[in-house]
């Protein structure tokens, strides 16, 4: 039997649905202290003083930091870079001289309890000379900061619009959200003076990375930093990025000799973690008549937020590496302008620059193909990188490696989910609800997600005497189903029952390298690092029951744990666990231990791919969208858990009506956040979403892996921009005026009325 | 060092002081103790958050949640009598035959979510006075009036001078809210109750409750009351002079909610402007007409 490929049961859930899993802030420890936040209240300004006295003076409080305490840890590092000269917008772990957002650390708190830490916190007073914010950093002129420029292009421009037929241009932008997971941030440090090690509590994405940044921060040996990673209620690419609360623990851990706790309440989440999104685009593609696009020049501008944060400009990397998607334009040059505000710093949010771009890619194929008079899935049918240019190389770059569509059909996925929809029957069904009064209306969007970004994971299995096994990664788990993922892929090249293996993940002292969770490269690099692993192992166990068995290793094969000649389970057989018995120190001549690494490494990326299809229906008197359908047709290569996957698209899909409806980190004009509540930053709950539809494709394996998989952590939330406001776009029956995301009721309205 | 268990608090108020009341006369006396200071817990379920972001910061709450002298229901006449510890849920369904039990209804679920239904209280959601908020709509709908108890005695306000503006109404601070009377509707009343949240169980933006006598004749007694526009629920009161002794038509009912859409300076936020909040009246309150005159 195969466990890869089947809904096998998450291994994982028993203690979180029974209440025992240990999230951040189930954590503590003796003598903590705990940390408290004193964050700015203004966007900008010159902080002249901060005054800790009052604060310093209460009982129970055991220290109160500024920046002037701080001085010596340098600001924190970009984890990906891809362009030099911008460490000077690099953020430190407290405000030295300026303030730049509000929500930005000026100082902290150390006390004997959290409330009393929030009580002192009141009392610190920060003295801030006010200064004019950016808030809207197109249009604030000068004053606005761009720390960089990243451009990509191919092909002749000129050629392709020279002469071309027909012109469109647009402006579309995405507003302001993020990933919010259910769980804020947390971390608790101690300094653990019996093995010379500060350790940390409440690391997730990346640990290893993080490890590596905090000791080379704060001036220690890597030996002298373990992460450690617990229960994670949910990454989607924000969390476990390193920012400063992080490092503020571990410093106040080594200086103060007590552990330090420190657990994010909701509101300071949202002025604090990652934002991200916050594009403007004005883009302009050349068409023939038929709809084939011969160039496309796009222009746009990230809203960065205050500083450059861990992923420097990878969003804007990604945004312009991505945006043609799955279409063969033969010219095509981007240009992204990295702009700082004085608002909440960005970072990656699921399908980071993908999201963007794929809603202004097909709102532009909408728009085109309304001007020429042809069915969008004509116009998108006609661009599409055909199967035959298979594998496809674009001819540019993204986060350092060539990208190279590695396999895929996608004219087949089109017809497909055509089909799937029965497209015919539902354009004329909603075109005669149309004309009995109602606004609805189907939108679709086509996209190319990457995943898989190397250039390395490693994976120990090691089984012990009584047959268990025990899978070791240096990956990090965000809730996603890594134990069961990868469980399934050793149990099956092992040839052992899944109930008999457990896996670990997310602890540096573990492994000495770890990349960690995101890019949707778990399953991908991980689970063929497993496979590699797996397979050692059991080449090692052949081997050895070979010569017990005295039987040729080809002939052997392995079964629910028992080694025996294939053909004749009934016959001779040794365990695994006596096959560790035998490899035990001083026993064997070779290695040791029935255990082996496997390392995968690659240097491209896979590229799933995928259709999302969006019915809505709009209220004339209130503007409101309610999606009635949404379909996702992905191709994954090959679905090592299909419910995973589908747990995976639904929660993105999600997250995607959030971003094209509801969630909106808005700003007044000077700078103060307007939805740092639940109460105004909304996001979808079950109430707004439809069934999401799942149309899960295993047909073009890739070439690039051993498991033949691509990931599907962000396939479910790509398209869904597009797809709901090419959708509103038909029901308003104003195809050319829906430009900008969310489509808040208020904002539909005002299309409708026809006064956006 | 195996990190152990341990209760978290995230979200923290600032220091405060708790007594427990075991009667309305203590209750009343804590009040006539502290006056400003104090602050009374219901349902907790709009104070407790406003403590935790320190938004309110009493220095002293008088819980009165032991109190089942205020948890009642009775029909007294014509008059529903309300006890200030009911909870929202109670009301999901009718608590009295006929339109008022109905209304009550219609707009309980509405108010948040179940498990706030099942904490918050009638009089809680009164005293906070929020401008959208479901309780202070129908009370201002229907002419009810508010019975308090401090320690000077108490009195009866009249809804309409009860809300005064954002989360402030007529009640002093050392008065506490213990009943509602609402007059029952007349039994062969008409209601609507429609109201617009961009998500379910959100406050509403905004939200318009009718009521009105319209059988086989003219519209009499027509009765308007909007949620969410102005800093207090408020009655549209030319809206309803407009429609009194007008056919139940589309069109009297459309003439009604565009003059209802005039009738106040309303007020916008992130979620809606005033324009927008404008439009709203106008929908809703033809949809409660239309609702009301088709059920
Ligand atoms: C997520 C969420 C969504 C919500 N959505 C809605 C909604 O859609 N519609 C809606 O109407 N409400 C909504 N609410 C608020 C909810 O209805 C509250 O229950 C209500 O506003 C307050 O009632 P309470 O009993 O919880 O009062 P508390 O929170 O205990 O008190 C509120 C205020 O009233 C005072 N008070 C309470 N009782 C008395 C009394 N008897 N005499 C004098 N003063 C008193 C308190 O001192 C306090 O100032 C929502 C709340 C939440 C958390």
């Amino acid at each position: 039997m195969s466990y890869v490929g089947s809904s096998v049961k998450r291994i994982e859930d028993r203690p979180l649905l029974t209440g025992e899993a240990r999230f951040a802030a189930d954590l503590s420890l003796p003598d903590q202290l705990h940390m408290r936040v004193v964050r700015s209240p203004v966007a900008h300004g010159r902080l002249l003083e901060v005054d800790t006295s009052e604060a310093r003076s209460m009982d129970g409080v055991e220290a109160v930091w500024t920046g002037d305490d701080v001085r010596e840890v340098p600001p924190i590092d970009f984890r990906m870079a891809w362009v030099e000269g911008l460490e000077r917008f690099r953020q430190s772990i407290l405000a030295a001289d300026h303030v730049r957002y509000v929500g930005e650390p000026v100082a902290i708190v150390l006390a004997e309890d959290p409330y009393l830490a929030e009580d002192a916190a009141e009392l610190v007073f920060a003295g801030i000379d006010e200064l004019d914010p950016v808030v809207d950093p197109m249009a604030a002129g000068p004053a606005a900061i761009e720390t960089t420029v990243v451009e990509k292009a191919y092909g002749d421009l000129e050629g392709a619009f020279g002469d071309a037929p027909v012109v469109v241009e647009m402006e579309l932008a995405v507003g302001r959200h993020s990933g919010v997971p259910m769980e804020t941030r947390g971390a608790l440090a101690c300094y653990d003076p019996l093995r010379s090690v500060l350790e940390m509590f409440g690391a997730a994405k990346v640990p290893h990375h993080n490890r590596a940044a905090i000791a080379s921060m704060l001036g220690l040996p890597l030996g002298a930093v373990v992460l450690r990673e617990g229960h994670v209620g949910g990454g989607f690419g924000i969390r476990g990025e390193l920012y400063p609360e992080d490092v503020l623990v571990c410093l106040a851990a080594l200086r103060l000799g007590r552990p330090i706790r420190w657990v994010e309440d909701r509101r300071e989440h949202m002025l604090a973690a990652n934002h991200s999104r916050d594009q403007v685009h004005r883009i302009r593609a050349a068409v023939e008549s038929d709809g084939r696009i011969r160039g496309v020049i796009d222009e746009f501008w990230v809203d960065q937020g205050a500083y450059l944060r861990t992923h420097q400009v990878t969003v804007t990397e990604l945004t312009t590496s991505m945006l043609p998607g799955p279409y063969a334009w033969p010219a095509y040059r981007s240009r992204g302008h990295v702009m700082l505000s004085n608002k909440t710093p960005c970072g990656t949010y699921r399908a980071p620059g993908r999201y963007e771009s794929t809603f202004v890619r097909e709102r532009l194929i909408e728009v085109i193909a309304h001007r020429l008079s042809l069915d969008s899935s004509e116009v998108r049918r006609r661009n599409l990188v055909p199967p035959e240019r298979m594998p496809f190389e674009r001819g540019i770059a993204a986060l350092g490696t060539e990208v190279t569509y590695d396999s895929g059909d996608y004219p087949g996925l089109l017809d497909r989910t055509l089909e799937y929809l029965d497209y015919e029957q539902l354009t004329a069904d909603l075109a005669r609800r149309r004309s009995d009064g109602e606004r609805v209306g189907l939108g679709m969007g086509f996209f190319v997600e990457k995943s898989g970004l190397g250039p390395f994971d490693g994976v120990r299995v090691t089984v012990d005497e009584a047959g268990q096994v025990l899978v070791v990664t240096g990956v990090a788990s965000i809730g996603q189903g890594v134990e069961t993922v990868l469980a399934q892929v050793c149990a099956d090249a092992l040839g052992v029952g899944i109930e008999s293996v457990r896996v670990r993940h997310g602890q540096t002292d573990d492994l000495a390298y770890g990349m960690g969770a995101f890019a949707s490269r778990v399953t991908v690099m991980s689970g063929s690092a497993t496979l590699i692993a797996a397979r050692r192992v059991r080449r090692k166990a052949v081997d050895v029951a070979a010569s017990v068995l005295e039987a040729d290793p080809d002939d052997l094969t392995i079964d629910r744990g028992r080694v025996f000649v294939r053909g004749s389970p009934g016959g001779p057989a040794i365990t695994l666990g006596e096959v560790a018995r035998r490899l035990r120190p001083g026993l064997t001549a070779g290695e040791p231990g029935l255990t082996a690494e496997g390392w995968f490494t690659v240097d491209h990326m896979v590229y799933p791919y995928g259709i999302h299809a969006a019915v809505v229906r709009v209220d004339p008197d209130s503007g409101q969208v309610e999606v009635e359908r949404l379909v996702v047709a992905y191709e994954v290569g090959k679905a090592v858990n299909p419910e995973l996957v589908h747990g995976q698209i639904a929660g993105g899909a999600a997250q995607g009506i959030g971003g094209a409806l509801l969630e909106d980190f808005a700003y007044d004009e000077s700078g103060q956040p307007l939805a740092a509540t639940f109460m105004d930053y909304l996001m979808p709950t079950v109430a707004e979403m439809p069934d999401v539809e799942v149309l899960l494709l295993e047909e073009a394996p890739s070439p690039a892996n051993p498991l033949g998989v691509k990931g599907a952590g962000e396939g479910g939330i790509t398209a869904v921009g597009a797809a709901v406001a090419n959708a509103v776009a038909e029901a308003l029956g104003r195809p050319e005026e829906v430009t900008r995301l969310p489509l808040g009721p208020e904002r539909v309205r005002r299309i409708a009325a026809g006064v956006a | 060092m195996a990190p152990g268990y341990y209760t978290p608090a995230f979200m923290k108020p600032a220091p405060f002081d708790y007594h427990q009341a075991r009667s309305v006369a203590e209750a009343v006396a804590h009040l006539g103790e502290y006056g400003y200071e104090a602050k009374i817990l219901a349902g907790g379920q709009s104070l407790v958050p406003a403590m935790n972001f320190r938004l309110a910061r009493p220095a002293v709450l008088v819980d009165i949640n032991p109190l089942d002298e205020l948890d009642y229901l009775e029909e007294d006449g014509d008059t529903l009598r309300i006890g200030a510890m009911v909870r929202h849920v109670t009301f999901e369904r009718p608590v009295t035959e006929g339109p008022t039990g109905r209304l009550l209804a219609m707009a309980a679920h509405h108010v948040g979510h179940l498990p706030i239904r099942v904490r918050g209280t009638f009089g809680g959601s009164l005293a906070h006075a929020d401008p959208a908020a479901e309780w202070c709509v129908i009370a201002l709908l229907l002419d009810a009036e508010l019975a308090t108890r401090s320690p000077s005695g108490g009195r009866d306000i009249p809804a309409a001078d009860f809300f005064q503006t954002v989360f402030t109404t007529a009640l002093e601070p050392e008065e506490l809210l213990v009943e509602a009377r609402l007059p029952n509707l007349a039994p062969h009343t008409r209601i609507g109750f429609q109201q617009f949240s961009r998500r379910a169980g959100d406050f509403a933006l905004t939200m318009a409750a009718v009521a009105l006598e319209a059988d086989d004749g003219p519209v009499a007694n027509a009765r308007i009351a909007l949620g969410g526009v102005s800093d207090r629920p408020v009655r549209a009161g030319e809206a309803e002079q407009a429609l009194e002794g007008q056919p139940a038509t589309d069109e009297s009912f459309r003439a009604a909610a565009e003059i209802a859409a005039q009738e106040f300076d309303a007020i916008g936020d992130i979620h809606g402007s005033a324009d927008y909040r404008r439009d709203l009246v106008r929908a809703l309150t033809r949809r409660a007409l239309e609702q009301a005159i088709s059920t």
